[in-house]
């Protein structure tokens, strides 16, 4: 032991005398655990808020029985089923509106709730007969009171007037639910003697058949794995794993970089250790034991920095799931044990990958061979081919997967083989030009000039590759950002053609707004609109209804339509279907739908599809009349006003002033829709953000290979200088060859980001959205991206040159002193 | 002491396999100093490597007092040279991100020999007392090269070989070096065993073996 250690010490030596390698090496490190473990710790913060959701009393996570018809059903049929000794629990679920805010409201029966659906036992300990009697209590999350601006103990009113039990806090709910006993919510939300779902304990006995029972008035909808919320925000948060992955995998090219100049500058005293007598497997245990402690302060400091990445993130995170998909996720980061031991895994883990190559020359190293600084260079030139050979297989599984694949897994592939195969064929290009090069000229500077290029390109390869990787995704992500801004623009101006949107307080309200707007010149039309969300095939999607009116006809964003589509809409036979869900559940013009209701089935023919970007769920467009047929009890408290756009300002204060409608309820076109770009833009914020974050890794990717690199450059240099070319110029030309290579990666990076961005519009985003954007090409932000490259470039080459031009010419006189 | 016998090594260069040892034997006495001298390529060095158990070879026992290193496995090997062997080498080999003082210490340190009075006795023999704190680097050749001789010392070997110590050194400088050496071994009383072209040098040992075409001539 005493030995390991002082070999230990020895080894470590090293990066005592050479404090920038070291500090490269935990850069490398403390930018991949950093960047992965904040990207995790957003995802694991977006799943517990999920879990939370999922958990509240009984929701995806227990099974249940619902009625066939989709909506509520009779209480009987509970009663009935626990005389057939059914471990059942009713529950009622509505949604109701708090001082303008929109909650679910839960309502529960404690007594029969089985003990697997959590928060039940919460009740228990908080006590379930405060619950039970009157005034009763109406559980909330410290969120959801916040959002509010209520405290505990407070009793608010229902748009209705009625009034909700006491709020108590219960940290464990889900944010924006409102939990109170079963018969008070049946009031509340007017549904006496009905139930929305009855939840099934795990007991088990003999029992009836639920056939037998309720006849095929109910249906048996086992637990899901996934809850809604995690299946349609799987897509967003692949995305971000990719991203972290990415930045990851950036970060460990420094790592290995830094590693392999370490053992490279190591030899001779590796050798040397052996010659004195420490055996080949202690020495490579030492190298290991080094590593992983290195690992370990650099995991530790990586996962604070991640801590502040995804703290900083959190918010624009937070604001892209609300925005896109209504996921709540508290604003404040607690991060889970498993975080902590996890990031230190993948520390340990990179360290180890990144270092494989130098641990396995550690391995074979021969005791006898004399000691070759820098072979490794060499030996990269024979890896050329194999790489070439590599990247070529690699392309062609892109292309299968690409002919044969039909699935977001499928997409990343190519999109992971498209990176891996352009990074492995890079040096092989570099090579390729550089060589042609050297073959344009005769001159013997310029000639010297390609050469020294090209034996350069080993030591540089691995951080030209990082560069072209995040340069690459830059370019992808950033075309397709700017198409989907582009279209989301013109989509909107679409989709959002009324001046005005209101939504009333109680439909008493409405309908007293839309008396009072029949008195008014300056309104054009009121455009009634409806929406409810209803279980189709197995998966949630949004019926939305709206008035048959030339404001749809002339605006709607239709992709694909039969000839008279608007008039079978108009008869409440026909529907528009979103792109997405065409695409989810394949289904084209013509083919017949039956969506369930509680008044039946509603058979209705697909008569168009359209664009609707950003909506997570499928959508059925179909007219506002029959919607509310179909569906009695649906809220019709949303309309649309068309308003001559001079006139709009008034209104809205008339408006205001009238009904004492407030900004949530009450909206001007221009301020829907710059809500919307708002919540585009913040989407986006958190991928701009890892954007900047992989091109500065790449940076200091290629920062620290120049810095290693040059400190082997001193023999090609100093017979150069000895003939008579000065250190200014020597620096001017080294800075060239950096910046020259750097200049043909990012323009081979250019080709490669926009079939990323292809990938990603065409494949990904189709496949995670279910809606395919136009692709459009932007030369500005092309060039922008080049010199934010180009500067990256001339940055980290800085610092070499510099070196260079400060070198004392003893320092270069050392390089002839020490031939023999 | 050491005790080698019929000793062969062969490499293998382009398509032909090369016999660089033949059939060496080789006897040396504890506190005796051996010279080995010969042509470029004569096998000296291989013979050298041979005996540290840096190589294997082909056939032939080398016996190192009660042990017989061949057909040792690479950690006993390394045991050997941590305990009974001093090497020193014509590139000094010095661990360059170690002072002075370390590198003295280090053999000694990791066979779990220490001796501090031992080592403060190289230290002043070695007239290393004002550069303990400096790097190799800081360091001329000579310099180095007694460092080293006091690293291969430090732990007390049974025997001392030395791979052409003074071939980096100006004549001088080589004969301070190897009078400190053939000193120090005196002192201790280990067996050395020197690779050198130098005739004058090996003069200097109590004995000098020629090898010629891969034998003791």
């Amino acid at each position: 032991m005493k030995r390991a250690l002082w070999i230990l010490a020895v080894l470590l030596s090293h990066w005592r005398r050479h404090p920038m390698q070291f500090a490269t090496l935990l850069i490398g490190l403390i930018a991949a655990t950093a960047l992965w473990s904040g990207i995790q710790a957003l995802n694991q913060q977006a799943r517990t808020s999920y879990d939370r959701a999922a958990a509240a009393f009984g929701g995806t996570r227990t099974p249940m029985l619902v009625a066939t018809s989709g909506g509520a059903f009779a209480q009987q049929l509970f009663v009935d089923l626990r005389r057939a000794s059914w471990p059942v629990s009713p529950v009622v679920e509505g949604r109701a509106q708090i001082g303008g805010r929109s909650v679910r409201l839960l309502g529960i029966e404690p007594v029969t709730m089985p003990i697997e659906a959590s928060a039940a036992t919460e009740i228990g300990r908080t006590g379930a007969q405060a619950f039970l009697t009157p005034p009763g209590q109406a559980l909330i999350a410290l969120e959801t009171l916040a959002s509010l601006g209520l405290t505990e103990g407070a009793t608010p009113a229902l748009s209705d007037g009625t009034p909700l039990p006491p709020l108590k806090l219960q940290p464990q709910l889900a944010p924006g639910v409102v939990v109170v006993d079963i018969g008070i919510a049946q009031k509340l939300m007017k549904m006496p003697n009905q139930i929305s779902r009855l939840l099934i304990g795990s007991t088990k006995g003999p029992r009836a058949s639920l056939e037998s029972v309720t006849g095929n008035q109910l249906r048996l909808v086992q637990p899901d794995a996934e809850t809604d919320l995690e299946r349609l925000t799987d897509s967003f948060h692949l995305n971000l794993t990719a991203f972290g992955l990415l930045s990851f995998f950036v970060g460990l090219f420094i790592v290995n970089s830094a590693v392999g100049l370490g053992f490279e500058q190591r030899l001779p005293m590796l050798r040397t250790l052996r010659a004195c007598g420490v055996s080949a497997r202690q020495l490579n245990s030492v190298l290991v034991l080094e590593l992983v402690s290195i690992a370990l302060i650099a995991g530790v400091i990586g996962l604070v920095c991640g801590y502040f990445i995804a703290a900083s993130l959190l918010p624009d995170v937070a604001a892209s799931l609300r925005g896109l998909y209504g996921a709540q996720i508290p604003g404040q980061l607690t991060l889970k044990p498993e975080w902590w031991f996890a990031g230190l895994a993948i520390s340990i883990i990179g360290a180890l990958l990144a270092a494989t190559s130098s641990l396995l020359k550690a391995v074979r190293l021969p005791l006898l061979a004399t000691a070759q600084p820098y072979a490794w260079q060499q030996a990269q030139h024979r890896w050329l081919r194999l790489q070439g050979t590599g990247a070529l297989l690699v392309f062609i599984a892109a292309g299968l997967a690409l002919w044969l694949g039909d699935s977001l897994i499928a997409g990343f592939f190519v999109l992971a083989a498209l990176l891996l195969g352009a990074a492995l064929a890079l040096p092989v290009i570099l090579g390729i030009v550089l060589a042609g090069g050297e073959r344009s000229t005769r001159r013997p500077l310029i000639t010297w000039f390609w050469a020294d290029s090209r034996l350069q390109l080993s030591g540089l390869s691995l951080a030209l590759m990082a560069l072209l990787l995040a340069l690459a995704v830059n370019v992808g992500v950033g075309t397709m950002v700017e198409s989907f801004s582009r279209t989301f623009t013109g989509w909107l101006d679409g989709r959002l053609a009324s001046e005005i949107y209101l939504n009333a307080a109680s439909e008493k309200q409405a309908s007293e707004i839309k008396t009072w707007l029949k008195t008014r010149p300056d309104v054009q039309a009121v455009l009634p609109g409806s929406r409810t969300d209803v279980q189709f095939n197995g998966a949630p999607i949004e019926l939305l209804g709206f008035a048959d009116h030339a404001t749809y006809r002339d605006q709607w964003p239709l992709l694909d339509s039969t000839s008279n589509a608007w008039d079978r809409v108009r008869t409440g036979d026909g529907a528009l279907i979103s792109e997405q869900l065409s695409l989810r559940m394949k289904l084209k013009l013509g083919d017949h739908l039956d969506v369930p209701t509680p008044t039946g089935n509603w058979p209705l023919d697909v008569v168009a599809i359209y664009a609707d970007y950003g909506n997570p769920k499928g959508q059925i467009g179909v007219n506002v009349d029959a919607l509310v047929k179909h569906f009695p009890d649906i809220s019709q408290t949303r309309m649309g006003l068309r308003v001559t756009p001079g006139d709009v300002p008034a209104l809205i204060t008339a408006i205001r002033t009238r009904f004492g409608l407030d900004g949530r309820n009450l909206a001007d076109q221009t301020t829907v829709k710059s809500e919307s770009q708002a919540i585009f833009n913040r989407t986006f914020a958190v991928t701009a953000a890892l954007n900047a974050f992989t091109l500065g890794v790449a940076g200091v990717a290629l920062l620290t290979s120049l810095l290693t690199l040059s400190n082997s450059r001193l023999p090609q240099l100093a017979p150069l200088w000895a003939i008579g070319i000065t250190r200014r110029r020597l620096a001017g030309i080294e800075l060239l060859k950096t910046l020259s290579v750097a200049l043909i990666t990012s323009l081979l990076a250019l080709p490669l980001g926009l079939l990323v961005a292809w990938c990603l519009i065409a494949i990904v985003n189709v496949k995670a959205f279910g809606w395919r954007l136009p692709f459009h090409v932007f030369p500005l932000q092309l060039i922008q991206l080049l010199c934010v490259a180009i500067l990256a470039s001339l940055l980290a080459a800085l610092l070499p040159i510099m070196k260079l031009l400060r070198m004392q010419p003893t320092t270069l006189v050392k390089v002839f002193a020490n031939e023999r | 002491m050491l005790t080698v016998r019929h000793l062969t090594k062969s490499y293998r260069s382009a398509q032909e396999l090369v016999a660089v040892l033949r059939g060496v034997d080789l006897d040396i006495a504890a506190g005796e100093s051996v010279a080995l001298t010969g042509e470029s390529g004569s096998g000296k060095s291989t013979l050298l490597h041979l005996i540290a158990g840096l190589d294997e070879a082909d056939s032939g026992a080398i016996q190192l007092g009660e042990i017989t290193i061949t057909g040792l496995t690479d950690s006993a090997r390394a045991a050997l040279r941590r305990h009974r062997l001093g090497l020193v080498f014509q590139q000094f080999n010095l661990i360059p991100s170690l002072s002075v003082a370390d590198n003295l210490a280090f053999q000694s340190r990791i066979s779990g020999k220490h001796d501090a009075a031992w080592q403060s006795e190289l230290i002043e023999r070695l007239g290393l007392g004002a550069l303990l704190k400096r790097y190799p680097e800081q360091l001329s050749g000579g310099q180095q090269q007694r460092v080293a001789i006091g690293r291969a010392l430090a732990s007390k070997p049974l025997l001392l070989l030395a791979d052409e110590p003074t071939g980096n050194l100006d004549e001088d400088t080589a004969d301070e070096v190897l009078k400190l050496a053939r000193d120090l071994v005196a002192r201790t009383g280990c067996g050395f065993l020197m690779v050198t072209h130098s005739v004058r040098l090996a003069a200097t040992l109590d004995r000098h073996v020629h090898l010629h075409a891969g034998l003791i001539a």
